[in-house]
């Protein structure tokens, strides 16, 4: 176990003292923001990092081996040197080595697999990656929660901000509108290590990475797709003129 | 033909119907001549089912029917399909021409089947032809639905849940029956492997068989057209009929562009879209299942809402057995009713070409409500939508049951002697 991983579960360990926190399902409770999603390399590497360094402790992403991630442009030094702590092998999948009975305790549900979290928190409409985007920028302090943390997202959750020193410190306003309904407003009450625009970039970077980590072939099915779909365009078109020339007789 | 092929031809139609076949079947099977735009379905689910079964065999050499759970806490069977979307080579391209297929099945298959419905296909001598083609229906939706709780996420699991506890709702052997069918008191690991052995095998056994059967009946008694008349009536000195072609090469050519076609917007979802924005592939599909979380929202895939909306859109109990139990009655009916069709309809013309105003509106009736039923089945239920899912169900029963009325009163124009071809 890395002394990362452990600094984590001890400073959950004081959380979990306190109720176990409820991780609900929640629906959208304000409108999502859309994310901006690319497939640069350089915003996917950084994805990658911010994901191994931030995530990869509660969560695992336990369909991607870590040399999928020489598809974003990485070598397998690069990866074993930056982006592996554990003495994993390069080829092994991203697994932790948290067990979820114990995390189902200290956090109230166990922090799901992240391979496909960007498919699952789609909707027929919105990206998953929309929700993602707006989830991870929307945490806010609320003291009355056992991390001190709170999400206008996903109310109540379970998880703790784990980019408040990127971000800083938020606080919620909310504002009754009279017909049973409240408005959030978010307040940046404490500047963090980067400024809002940064933090917006480097969520969207994670967001994308996440967003590949779903469907590493995305990319090059729609490549082979325009292909497929011009040789088709071509083929209708002959046997078109195949069944016409054939019909001519046909009256 | 060289003389040395026609000797080995010779040799085995000494021992095999192979010309006689292929003559019966292809090049002297006499189609009429104006097919349009609805006639390209049928081989178009042909196609479907062979794009089924060939991808469905290399996704069975790695996929794993196993609900025990792997080093990460994921069941083999979730973590299987994962493998073949992310390591096997193609396998993402394999599974989602099966994903899509399924669903592209079900669209064509409802086309074919409003073919038949609009050119009174189903009419005298084609009632068998209809059957067996109701019967595909029926085995096509059991085929879909176990073939659902194979990628073993929470739709799956869940899905099949709502669905096999339908089965509880029947008097006195309910429980029972719904246990044999889950294998167990619960979904679980016997479920799976029955679901995957009947999806696999036995139930594309009788698919095929039935398939089989479709076509010779068919070929028996010859294709309807879009005019409703039959061409056998008017022959040539040769017995050939006068409005006829043969299938191969005219029809054979003609279906090559409508299967151009259909594979063009087939790939477009394919290498596109392949979750089809939830509707294919459903998102919470994503999930592993887990028994201990209900989803908010349950809902079939798109081809079972029309049917899942008329299910739950019963609400009343009756005669001391609750709504559930009624609502499985009328799902069950919905599909069933079909069968009558050939009796039910008194229409003096077959094609809607030359039937009367009556059969048009209620057929358009008939069409709006299926689709409102259909989208209803999506959402969560709520009191008005229950409401309009009643008076949809009622539509949806009240053109078959009055048609022996409505079809006969209906004002029809009379029908040609030959088919009308520009």
């Amino acid at each position: 176990m890395t002394t990362r991983m452990l600094k984590n579960i001890k400073r959950f360990l004081a959380a979990a003292l306190f109720a176990p926190a409820i991780a609900l399902a929640a629906g959208p409770a304000a409108p999502l923001d859309k994310a901006p999603v690319t497939t640069d390399r350089a915003s996917l590497q950084n994805g990658a990092k911010l994901f191994v360094n931030y995530c990869l402790n509660c969560h695992s992403a336990s369909f991607l081996r870590y040399n999928k991630l020489t598809e974003i442009g990485l070598t397998e030094d690069q990866i074993r040197d930056n982006l592996m702590f554990a003495g994993e092998g390069v080829g092994d999948l991203m697994k932790i080595a948290m067990r979820p009975a114990e995390s189902k305790v200290w956090f109230g549900a166990a922090p799901p697999d992240l391979t496909l979290i960007a498919r699952q928190r789609s909707g027929h409409t919105t990206p998953g990656a929309d929700w993602l985007y707006t989830y991870m920028r929307q945490f806010y302090r609320d003291p009355s929660r056992p991390t001190g943390w709170n999400n206008l997202v996903f109310e109540n959750v379970g998880m703790p901000h784990v980019f408040w020193q990127l971000q800083g410190d938020q606080v919620a306003h909310f504002t009754d509108n009279g017909d049973g309904t409240t408005t959030a407003r978010l307040e940046l009450v404490k500047p963090g290590l980067m400024t809002p625009a940064e933090y917006d970039a480097a969520v969207a970077d994670l967001v994308s990475f996440l967003v590949w980590m779903g469907e590493p072939i995305a990319e090059k099915r729609k490549t082979i797709g325009y292909f497929v779909l011009i040789f088709l365009a071509g083929f209708t078109v002959l046997a078109y003129a195949l069944k016409k020339n054939y019909w001519k007789d046909i009256h | 033909m060289t003389t040395k092929s026609q000797a080995l031809l010779n040799w085995i139609d000494a021992r095999f119907p192979l010309t006689s076949t292929y003559k019966a079947h292809l090049s002297e099977y006499y189609a009429p001549k104006n097919f349009n735009f609805w006639y390209f379905f049928g081989s178009l689910a042909l196609l479907v089912l062979v794009i089924q079964i060939v991808t469905g065999i290399f996704l069975v050499m790695h996929y794993k029917p196993d609900t025990s759970l792997n080093s990460s806490g994921v069941s083999l069977a979730f973590a299987s399909v994962e493998y073949i979307m992310r390591e096997v080579p193609g396998g993402w391209l394999i599974r989602y021409l099966h994903s899509t297929g399924a669903s592209a099945f079900f669209i064509v298959v409802y086309l074919h089947m409003f073919r038949a419905m609009i050119y009174g296909s189903y009419r005298k001598p084609r009632e068998l032809l209809w059957i067996f083609g109701c019967l595909l229906f029926l085995v096509l939706m059991a085929e879909a639905f176990m073939g659902y709780l194979l990628p073993w996420g929470q739709m799956s699991f869940w899905g099949a849940q709502v669905i096999i506890n339908l089965f509880s709702a029947i008097p006195i052997i309910g429980e029972d029956l719904s246990t044999v069918i889950r294998g167990d008191f619960v979904i679980g690991d016997a479920t799976l492997n029955r679901f995957f052995a009947l999806h696999v095998i036995a139930v594309p056994l009788v698919l095929l068989g039935l398939v089989v059967a479709h076509i010779i009946a068919l070929h028996e008694v010859g294709s309807n057209n879009p005019d409703g008349v039959e061409i056998k009536k008017k022959k040539d000195a040769n017995g050939i009929p006068l409005d006829g072609i043969p299938f191969h090469p005219y029809y054979t050519v003609k279906d090559i562009v409508g299967v151009g076609v259909f594979l063009f917007f087939f790939s477009a979802v394919v290498f596109f879209a392949p979750e089809f924005f939830g509707f294919f592939l459903e998102f919470n599909n994503f999930i592993p299942s887990d028994p201990l979380k209900t989803p908010p929202h349950i809902a079939p895939v798109w081809y079972f809402t029309p049917f899942y909306s008329i299910l739950r859109a019963v609400t009343y109990p009756l005669f001391g057995l609750d709504a559930k139990f009624w609502g499985v009655v009328a799902m069950g009916a919905a599909v069933v009713i079909l069968f009558f069709l050939p009796w039910l309809d008194r229409s003096p013309a077959k094609s809607i070409r030359y039937r009367g105003p009556i059969f048009k509106i209620a057929l358009a009736i008939f069409v709006i409500s299926f689709f409102i039923l259909g989208y209803l089945g999506v959402l969560p239920a709520t009191p008005g939508r229950t409401v309009v899912a009643q008076i949809c169900s009622v539509l949806y029963f009240a053109f078959f049951l009055l048609m022996p009325w409505y079809s006969k009163i209906d004002k029809c124009k009379p029908e040609p002697e030959r088919v009308t071809f520009k």
